[in-house]
This record gives structure tokens, C-alpha cells and sequence, in this order.
């Protein structure tokens, strides 16, 4: 049975006569265990959703149910069984309040849910240990460093052992140190407990990095959902570059005839630029191919779509961009992936 | 029951913070001595009769009667100041998403404001008593009795007032615009119930316009009080406006921290 399954939730905002539909429609489905990253622009309804989906926000239409309990109907148990550990940046802040103790803090919390006091210690030292606050409980929560606190926030929504927690942009404003260590962090959430953790991100190669699915949503609707990998296979396929001693047109017929290949063109500097399917699986053979003709190969590398050329050819415009007025034009067709924004593969 | 449990947790997580800020401590305790001493010595000095209250002609005049009549009108300007002022801190908690945090636990939505609420009022309740003590310093005598009734009227103001300044201050959201709010509600409302002076030196019109001003009716209760009265109309009428003052504000400010969206 599914942790999270929501159909059509949708919510509308209404102020001097305007009516602003903020979500339009959000389907989810997310597994237990998994990790499940939530992409969009700014203005898109990520956290419009989350707060839908945390019981900050009621609904205006559909239905979900969140960790086996009806969002609609039975608030009060999804809030029992859920963590949320809201942004850090924005409008408001990461909930921990700076004259507090670390300790103090999650004492607080533990009653919140009336968790009984003995349990509630042996829980905040099992979570300081956890989270790598060791010899901070005693401090005052605004001594903690950026990376701290935001781990002491995300000890917060696991006082309770929630089998679910949601992360509203768990790294935003962090150095690249503390995100790469948070995000060990929550990889072993999943790992040791498993919790299952739904994200929202600006981030790309945090939702690569960190997600076994994503989900797109585009003013206020869920445009995508799937692996990383898959919605990049979705894009275009990958792009192959290879440089050849000479021969390039040779190299460009022998290649375009090939059943796995899309387009071959040759680029400025005389390289092959080929568009194929599954690059990985498809390079043992277009060696074959080449090495076949007695052509030798100078260069040769591989690059994938990266889930910002999903992005552009879902909404049409840059996940990197916050104005929709300043992405590119919707594009009808696949996005050409860039070669060098690719680097990781 | 759950609603109390989850009040007093809010509560002590309050009272912690309000104690770790020694500027604050001091300040409670300083406040009410404060008004006492830079106020009270000028209506020491009027003509017997004057202050209303005991009228009765061979009354000494003087201290006594002066601080019969300013020591509830100081409490009560406690209680203005000291539980509509409140609302600032709950700003800054909004802020800082230690609202939101709350709200996505099992805790009682209203917990979030009667744990704080609880706070303001043993706050007052305490600057209270302290008040009367340095009053009976000054030269204050009144009935204990009187003292106790004014102790439950601070009570039901403080939890009246503090409740409406959260919920307001949770709707507005922002400091620069709940600042001027306050100051056009709690000028008149300081300057028409009579708080420094009678209002019975007022002209007709202004005592006309005064009758409008709950706390009014308070004071003139507590006066009564302080004066050894305790069984008439302006007791009744201050005891229900008190009540009504209490329970109409504990409505309108649970239903902000209880709706979905607050």
C-alpha cells in the first residue's frame, strides 16, 4: 500500500476577487522506503503541495491518503504520523527558536507528541547521536552553525519515529560541505530506519543525487514523475561526441546507418555529435562499428540529459530560472541536452 | 485531559524563554513600582474628594484615598499594556516557523496560544501583587478582599486582551503594522476609562463617549472594591463587562489559532 497517494489535489486562493489556483491538480504515488524528490519552480505549488500534504493547508478539492490516514477527513492522525521539517529560507524559518537549547528543543518537541519524559530523553540523545549534534545539546540553538541547526531541525520531525517525513527544501542556503553531509544523512534515514522521505528541491543534483523518483509539477499540476533516469531517457537519449582521426564523413555514414542511432551531425571542430537511445549500452557497438572500418577514435564521450533539460522540455522553461518570463519559449519538441552541463556522467 | 497538557507544555517552553532574558525579569518587576512612584505623588497632593471613591466629607484626605484611587487604575493599565503588547513575540515565533512547526504536530491548535496566554496572565497576576505590595509601602490601605477581586479582574483582562493580541498579530503578520494598531486602540482606550484621573472631572459629552470604554467599568469596580464596597450595580456591571470582555476576546482569538490556515 502506498505512503502517499493523492488525486487531484488542488487548492485555490481567493483574495480581493481574484481567485488564484495555486495547485491545479497533484497526483502522487510514493512507496514506502522510498525517496522521493518534489521539483518545480518557484510559484509552481511545491509548497502550496507540501503544506496540503502536512496539514497546514486544507485542500479545496481531491483526495489523499497520507501514512494510512485520510488528509481530509482525519488530520489530526496524518499530523501523528508525519515529520515535517519545513524550509529554512523564505517566508518563514526553520522552526527552531534561537534562545533554546538544543536539548531543549527536542524535549519540547518529544511532548508535543506526548511522547513520556524517559522516553523522550533516550530518543533526543539516540537522534543527537544521530544527526551529529554530539556536545551540542547544551547550546543555545543560535550558537549552531548553519549545517547544525538545520540537522537539529530535521532531529525535530523524527522525534516522534514518523514512518514519513517531509523535507520542504531540506539544503537550500547551505555550503556544498553541510549539503553533501545532510545528504548522507538522509540517505540513512531511509538505510537504519526506514523512513520514507519526500523532498521538495531546487536543486537538480540534489534530486539526482539523493531521489529514486521525482516528480515535476508545472503550475500546479504534476507534469512527470519517474526515475532520474528515466526522465532523462524520456528527454532525448544521450548524446554521444566522438573525435576521429580524419574520416569524419565516413565516420558519419557508417554511423547514421546504424538502427540505434538517431541524428549524426558534425560539429565545428570536425567531431561526430550522435543522438542514441541508451548511450551506455549503445557505445560497445558503435566502437565495434567504427573499429570495423578501420577507423580509430581520437576521443569519445558520453553525456546525459540532465534533469534541467528535463525541466525545459517538460514546462518549457529552466528550473535555474525563477521568472517564467526569462526561460526560453515552450518548446514542442525534446530539449537538445548540452554536453558540457553534463559532466557527472 | 490533552488540551491542558499540551497548554502547559507551551506554557513552560514560554516561561523558560521569558526567564532566560534577565532584561525582561527586570523589567516586570520594575515596571509597576515605576508607575507608582513617577505618577502617585502628583495625586497625593489634590484636595480631598477630588478622586471620587469615598466621598464622605470627614474622610482624611490625601495619601490613602489616592492610592485607593490610582492602585486599580494602575492594574488595569498593567494589564492593558502588559497583555495587548504580547502579540509582538508571536510575530517573531511566525517568523521563525516555531508556529508552523506546532501546527504540523498532534498538539491542540489552541494550546499554541493558551500556554501562552497562561504565561501572560501569572506574569501579570505577579506584577500585580507586586504593585499592591510597593502601594502598601506608599501608604495604600484597602480591604484584602479588595485586593483578590482586583486579582481576578487583571485575570480576566489579561486573558482577554493577551488572546486578542495573538490573534491579531498572527493575522497582520508584521511588526510595522501591528505597532500603530495598538497605539490607536490603547491611547483612548487608557485615556477614557479614567485610568489617572476620575472621569467624573470629565464634561458630559466625555463622560458620555467613556461609557463606551469596557475597562471603565472595571475600574470603577475595583475602586469600589478598594473602597470596601463590594455588593452593588457597579460591582455587578464591572464583574459581567469583565466576563464579557474575556470570553468575547477568547472567541475571536481561538478561532484564528484554531482555523486551517492561520
Amino acid at each position: 500500500m502506498p505512503i502517499i497517494e493523492a488525486k487531484g489535489l488542488a487548492r485555490t486562493f481567493t483574495s480581493r476577487k481574484r481567485t488564484v489556483h495555486a495547485v491545479r491538480g497533484v497526483d502522487l504515488t510514493v512507496e514506502p522506503g522510498e525517496i522521493v524528490g518534489f521539483l518545480g519552480p518557484n510559484g509552481a505549488g511545491k509548497t502550496t503541495t507540501l503544506r496540503m500534504l502536512t496539514t497546514l493547508l486544507q485542500p479545496t478539492a481531491g483526495t489523499a491518503i497520507v501514512a494510512g490516514a485520510d488528509l481530509r477527513r482525519n488530520p489530526l492522525e496524518v499530523r501523528r504520523r508525519i515529520g515535517y521539517v519545513p524550509q529554512a529560507i523564505g517566508q518563514t524559518m526553520g522552526g527552531t527558536d534561537p534562545e533554546c537549547l538544543v536539548s531543549e528543543e527536542l524535549l519540547d518537541q518529544a511532548a508535543l507528541y506526548r511522547i513520556p519524559k524517559a522516553d523522550a530523553a533516550a530518543r533526543a540523545e539516540v537522534l543527537i547521536r544521530q544527526l551529529d549534534l554530539g556536545g551540542l545539546d547544551k547550546r543555545l540553538v543560535k550558537t549552531l552553525s548553519g549545517g547544525q541547526r538545520r540537522r537539529l531541525e530535521i532531529a525535530l520531525g523524527l522525534v516522534h519515529e514518523p514512518p514519513l517525513v517531509f523535507l520542504d527544501e531540506p539544503t537550500t542556503g547551505l555550503d556544498p560541505q553541510s549539503r553533501s553531509n545532510l545528504w548522507e544523512h538522509i540517505r540513512g534515514l531511509r538505510a537504519d530506519l526506514g523512513t520514507t522521505v519526500f523532498l521538495t528541491t531546487h536543486y537538480l543534483d540534489e534530486a539526482d543525487a539523493l531521489c529514486d523518483r521525482v516528480f515535476i509539477i508545472d503550475n500546479g499540476v504534476t507534469v512527470a514523475s519517474g526515475t532520474p533516469d528515466e526522465l532523462k531517457r524520456q528527454v532525448s537519449g544521450d548524446v554521444v561526441t566522438l573525435a576521429v582521426n580524419g574520416a569524419a564523413d565516413k565516420a558519419r555514414d557508417l554511423l547514421a546507418r546504424q538502427p540505434i542511432v538517431g541524428d549524426v551531425a558534425i560539429s565545428d571542430d570536425g567531431g561526430l555529435r550522435l543522438n542514441v537511445v541508451n548511450g551506455a549500452e549503445a557505445l560497445p557497438s558503435l566502437l565495434r562499428v567504427l573499429d570495423d572500418a578501420g577507423i580509430t577514435l581520437h576521443s569519445i564521450n558520453l553525456s546525459r540529459p540532465t534533469l534541467d533539460d528535463v525541466f525545459l522540455t517538460m514546462t518549457g522553461r529552466s528550473l535555474r530560472d525563477d521568472s517564467p518570463s526569462a526561460g526560453p519559449a515552450p518548446q514542442p519538441g525534446p530539449a537538445q541536452p548540452e554536453p558540457q552541463s553534463a559532466g557527472k556522467e | 485531559m490533552s488540551f491542558i497538557h499540551d497548554t502547559l507544555v507551551v506554557f513552560r517552553r514560554e516561561m523558560r524563554l521569558s526567564l532566560r532574558n534577565p532584561a525582561w525579569v527586570v523589567i516586570v518587576l520594575v515596571q509597576p513600582v515605576l508607575y507608582l512612584v513617577l505618577f502617585g505623588p502628583l495625586l497625593t497632593k489634590l484636595p480631598a474628594g477630588t478622586l471620587g471613591g469615598s466621598v464622605s466629607p470627614n474622610s482624611p484626605a490625601g495619601t490613602a484615598e489616592a492610592y485607593r484611587f490610582f492602585v486599580p487604575g494602575l492594574l488595569i493599565q498593567l494589564g492593558l499594556f502588559g497583555s495587548m503588547f504580547v502579540g509582538f513575540a508571536i510575530i517573531s515565533d511566525w517568523r521563525g516557523g516555531v508556529i508552523e512547526r506546532f501546527r504540523v504536530t498532534p498538539v491542540s491548535r489552541l494550546a499554541v496560544m493558551s500556554g501562552r496566554v497562561l504565561r501572560d496572565t501569572l506574569v501579570l497576576v505577579v506584577q500585580a501583587v507586586v504593585l499592591v505590595l510597593v502601594g502598601i509601602g506608599f501608604g495604600l490601605r484597602a480591604p484584602v478582599s479588595a485586593v483578590f477581586i482586583s486579582l481576578g479582574f487583571i485575570v480576566l483582562v489579561a486573558v482577554g486582551l493577551a488572546s486578542v493580541s495573538y490573534a491579531t498579530a498572527l493575522t497582520v503578520k508584521s511588526e510595522d503594522a501591528f505597532a500603530p494598531m495598538l497605539n490607536s486602540v490603547i491611547v483612548p482606550l487608557v485615556l477614557l476609562s479614567g485610568i489617572l484621573l476620575p472621569m467624573t472631572l470629565a464634561p458630559g459629552w466625555l463622560q458620555g463617549v467613556a461609557r463606551v470604554s469596557p475597562f471603565r467599568y472595571i475600574i470603577d469596580a475595583m475602586r469600589e472594591a478598594f473602597e470596601g464596597h463590594y455588593a452593588n450595580t457597579i460591582m455587578l456591571e464591572g464583574v459581567l463587562v469583565a466576563l464579557g470582555v474575556a470570553v468575547v476576546c477568547l472567541f475571536l482569538g481561538s478561532r484564528v489559532f484554531v482555523r486551517e490556515n492561520a
